[in-house]
């Protein structure tokens, strides 16, 4: 058996204290553990941005990310976005313009996006392209859900 | 899985080097390749965990004296972002732009690039043209070596079970210095190379000199090509040299058969890669 490890980490704005196993993914972590859903497994291999989190305000594969290692970070999910009032233009717009089909890619989808732009808040539609290519989207074909984050960065190009 | 007896986030080297001394500890970094063949069962963890990522002495850059020390956690968004960086290692950065996607790029390391060690990675083709040397640390001393000999086999290197890669040298290009780096895959993104090609050269008014070449995915490990740069080595580019350079480079690579590519695939595209990278220099 592995030894736990106790690691404290704010979890969307609130402070964590939990014991995990070494091994453990942060998005098993996130799912089995602290019970927030709304972080996908997809793939878990890093290959279709379902599981992406913020770490440090940077966007990373949770599926990829050590559990331990979110010891002392910040930690932003889908649940923290749903109710960051600077994202409410973010998430209206994918409701706008059908970026949403079956959902399951739009929590990545959605966190990757508010990193594209808090990057580039005027990103083109070029740079939005770049910011979501690790996310997989089955259903939409991708094209509704540029278009949405576009009309937050407010490009036409 | 592996049962792991202890797990060790150490805030300083020392501690760290002593972690490592004896032998039985795993390195952890961005941990997106440890993770992946960790729960793959590809790689077996060993029975302490030591996560290097709060470190101070591995993050950052600096120039010292005609170098760039590249600390050992820059993550490869840092190589391609970083305004100093990519100014002063522009081929880094090109690499770093073809590199899997931006959530992987926030957190993968060009230390666990190196240190994992696949012919494919795609900082290795960039550090091997541009004459890098991997700095290594241990409970005992520090060491420098070339990355070019580093590589020994497909994950594998020169470095020991108990040293620790802290740093990454690279010489700044000289002036009128030209590089490329070519990466060859099926889709923009999150994608393997199937073959990376870099270039580096000074053009002089004799011709090229101080010539590198260098490949990816075409051998046991990524690798220079030796008999292509002394084929060009203070030349001027003209047609019948270039065709007799991407002839050269073919048949000094040691491609293999696997689901990227073929060999006779492999070779055709380092062929026709190199081509197209001399005859752009050519017009440079
Ligand atoms: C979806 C996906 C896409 C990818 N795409 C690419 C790609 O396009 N190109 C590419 O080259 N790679 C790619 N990779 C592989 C991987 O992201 C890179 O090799 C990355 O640079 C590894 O860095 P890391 O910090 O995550 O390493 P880790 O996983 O933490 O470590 C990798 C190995 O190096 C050792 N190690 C790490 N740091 C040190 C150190 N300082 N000293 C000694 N040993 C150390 C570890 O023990 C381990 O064996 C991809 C991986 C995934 C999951
Ligand atoms: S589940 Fe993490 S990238 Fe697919
Ligand atoms: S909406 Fe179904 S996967 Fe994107």
């Amino acid at each position: 058996m592995s030894p736990t490890i106790e690691i404290t980490f704010t979890l969307n704005g609130m402070p964590k204290r939990i014991s995990v196993d070494p091994t453990l993914s942060t998005l098993v972590m996130l799912r089995e553990i602290l019970g927030l859903t709304g972080t996908k497994y997809g793939c878990g291999e890093g290959e279709c941005g379902a599981c992406t989190i913020l770490v440090d305000g940077k966007s990373a594969n949770a599926c990829l990310m050590f559990a331990a290692d979110c010891d002392g970070r910040a930690i932003v999910t889908i649940e923290g976005v749903a109710i960051d009032r600077s994202a409410d233009g973010l998430r209206q717009a994918f409701v706008d313009h059908g970026g949403v089909q079956c959902g399951f890619c739009t929590p990545g989808m959605v966190v990757q996006a508010k990193h594209t732009l808090d990057k580039q808040p005027h990103a083109d539609r070029a740079t939005i392209k770049r910011g979501l290519e690790g996310n997989i989207c089955r259903c939409t074909g991708y094209k509704k859900i540029v278009d949405a984050v576009a009309a937050v960065s407010g490009t036409n190009s | 899985m592996t049962a792991i007896e202890r797990y060790l986030a150490p805030a300083s080297l020392d501690d760290a080097l002593a972690a490592l001394a004896g032998g039985n500890a795993t390195i952890l970094a961005g941990g997106t390749d440890l993770m992946v063949q960790s729960h793959g069962g590809k790689t077996r963890l060993r029975p302490v965990l030591l996560n290097i990522r709060r470190l101070p002495e591995l993050a950052g850059h600096s120039i010292e004296g005609e170098s760039v020390r590249i600390g050992a956690l820059t993550t490869i968004n840092q190589l391609r972002e970083d305004a100093t960086l990519a100014k002063a290692l522009p081929l880094l950065a090109e690499a770093a732009d073809r590199f899997a996607s931006d959530q992987v790029r926030n957190m993968a390391t060009i230390g666990g690039n190196v240190c994992n060690a696949s012919p494919a990675g795609d900082t290795l083709v960039p550090l091997l043209v541009l004459d890098a040397e991997v700095e290594l640390a241990s409970a005992s001393g520090r060491r420098r070596l070339p990355i070019n000999g580093f590589f020994t086999g497909p994950g594998r290197t020169l470095r020991q079970p108990e040293e620790l890669l802290t740093a990454i040298y690279v010489p700044m290009p000289r002036l009128r210095t030209v590089s490329r780096f070519v990466k060859f895959g099926t889709r923009p993104a999150l994608d393997i190379s199937a073959v990376s090609l870099g270039f580096k050269a000074e053009l002089t008014p004799a011709g090229l000199a101080n010539v590198r070449v260098a490949f990816g995915a075409v051998g046991p490990t990524p690798m220079r090509g030796p008999g292509t740069e002394a084929l060009l080595e203070g030349q001027r580019l003209t047609p019948a040299l270039i065709a007799k350079a991407a002839e050269t480079a073919m048949a000094e690579i040691t491609p293999i058969d696997d689901v990227r590519a073929t060999a006779w695939y492999r070779r055709e595209l380092v062929h026709n890669l190199l081509r197209k990278v001399l005859n752009d220099v050519a017009d440079h």
